[in-house]
């Protein structure tokens, strides 16, 4: 690990938050989509359709 | 002029999704190369300051974060500009899109703030202008967010919360201000800065960046970096939308056909 100096913890916290962040961000957003395009895919399997799909 | 054309081309959710399946993609790669290589400029080639030490490989975050921030709730305003007065079927979502990620990194913003304010400053915070402008920043994305999900009407939420926005994008020249001052003097315009410990620009400025190109560049490629990430982020969540919108459609069409059918039979058997 390089060295940081004496305020080293502050600047690992703040690339921690960071990542934490915007790990969790990326995450959420990918599961969130999965999740839609199941739902989706069991809607239409069920042979349901919009209007503007001509079925 | 090919703007009208592409806005018009994206104006469809069914092109958008389809414009997003090979963009996306692309995006993500190229967001999180830059940030790897911006990284490693950050703590590799970057050579501490003189007076900050290490502690200015904050700033290669910071300053990012609170960019993104700022343009998070711009591009917020504008789609809800563009939904109040134009209609555009995707300014709603892509306004609804942008908020949690502004939120997250506005949050980014005041953490690594925060946490470089202790050594430097020898605090956390202070309420001067720049730190308390861009916490009421935070509650307001937070305000876009809670009034869009108190309302079950998602027509009626998007035009609220459009509203709100373009009567909150006052924070953004104030956020500005509120270190820098305005000065407009053909226009009579004389706006002291508020006193502050933040110190001003040193990138965007009248006269020209004042860092020097080493620490500049990874700040810039940085800057580039997570700009991709959050349009790429934009892009997914609008996706995202998009489906959330067609799923709730197809669910009241199958509880639609449900009722008839369900109230055909009952009927036809009271009948016979």
């Amino acid at each position: 690990m390089i060295d940081l100096g004496k305020h080293a913890v502050f600047i690992w916290a703040s690339y921690g938050a960071t990542t934490v962040v915007l790990a969790g961000l990326v995450a959420w957003l990918i599961a969130d989509g999965r999740r839609l395009e199941r739902a989706l895919r069991d809607l239409e399997a069920r042979g349901v359709r919009r209007r503007s799909d001509g079925g | 002029m090919t703007s009208p054309t592409l806005s018009q081309r994206l104006a469809n959710p069914t092109r958008f999704l389809a414009i997003v399946r090979w963009l996306l993609p692309a995006l993500a790669v190229v967001a999180a190369l830059t940030i790897a290589v911006g990284l490693y400029m950050a703590f590799f080639v970057a050579p501490v300051d003189y007076q900050q030490g290490q502690t200015v490989r904050i700033m290669f975050i910071h300053v990012p974060a609170a960019w993104l921030a700022m343009l998070g709730y711009a591009m917020i305003a504008i789609s809800s500009f563009g939904l109040l007065v134009f209609r555009h079927p995707l300014a709603d979502v892509s306004a609804k899109a942008a908020a949690p990620i502004g939120a997250a990194f506005t949050a980014l913003a005041l953490v690594t703030g925060s946490l470089w304010g202790k050594p430097m400053w020898g605090t956390y915070w202070v309420w001067d202008a720049r730190l308390t402008s861009v916490l009421i920043l935070f509650f307001l994305y937070l305000g876009l967010i809670a009034l869009r999900s108190s309302l079950d009407d998602e027509t009626l939420a998007g035009k609220l919360t459009a509203i709100l926005a373009i009567v909150g994008v006052v924070i953004l020249p104030f956020i500005k201000i509120s270190v820098e001052g305005l000065s407009i003097p053909w226009l009579g315009i004389n706006i002291p800065s508020w006193n502050t410990l933040h110190q001003p620009s040193s990138v965007l400025r009248a006269d020209g960046p004042k860092i020097h190109s080493s620490i500049l560049i990874p700040l810039l490629v940085n800057a580039v970096g997570f700009s991709l990430l959050f349009f790429a982020m934009h892009m997914k969540a609008m996706k995202n939308e998009i489906l959330r919108r067609r799923v709730a459609a197809l669910t009241r069409a199958a509880v639609e056909r449900a009722e008839r059918e369900g109230a055909r039979i009952p009927a036809g058997a009271g009948a016979a």
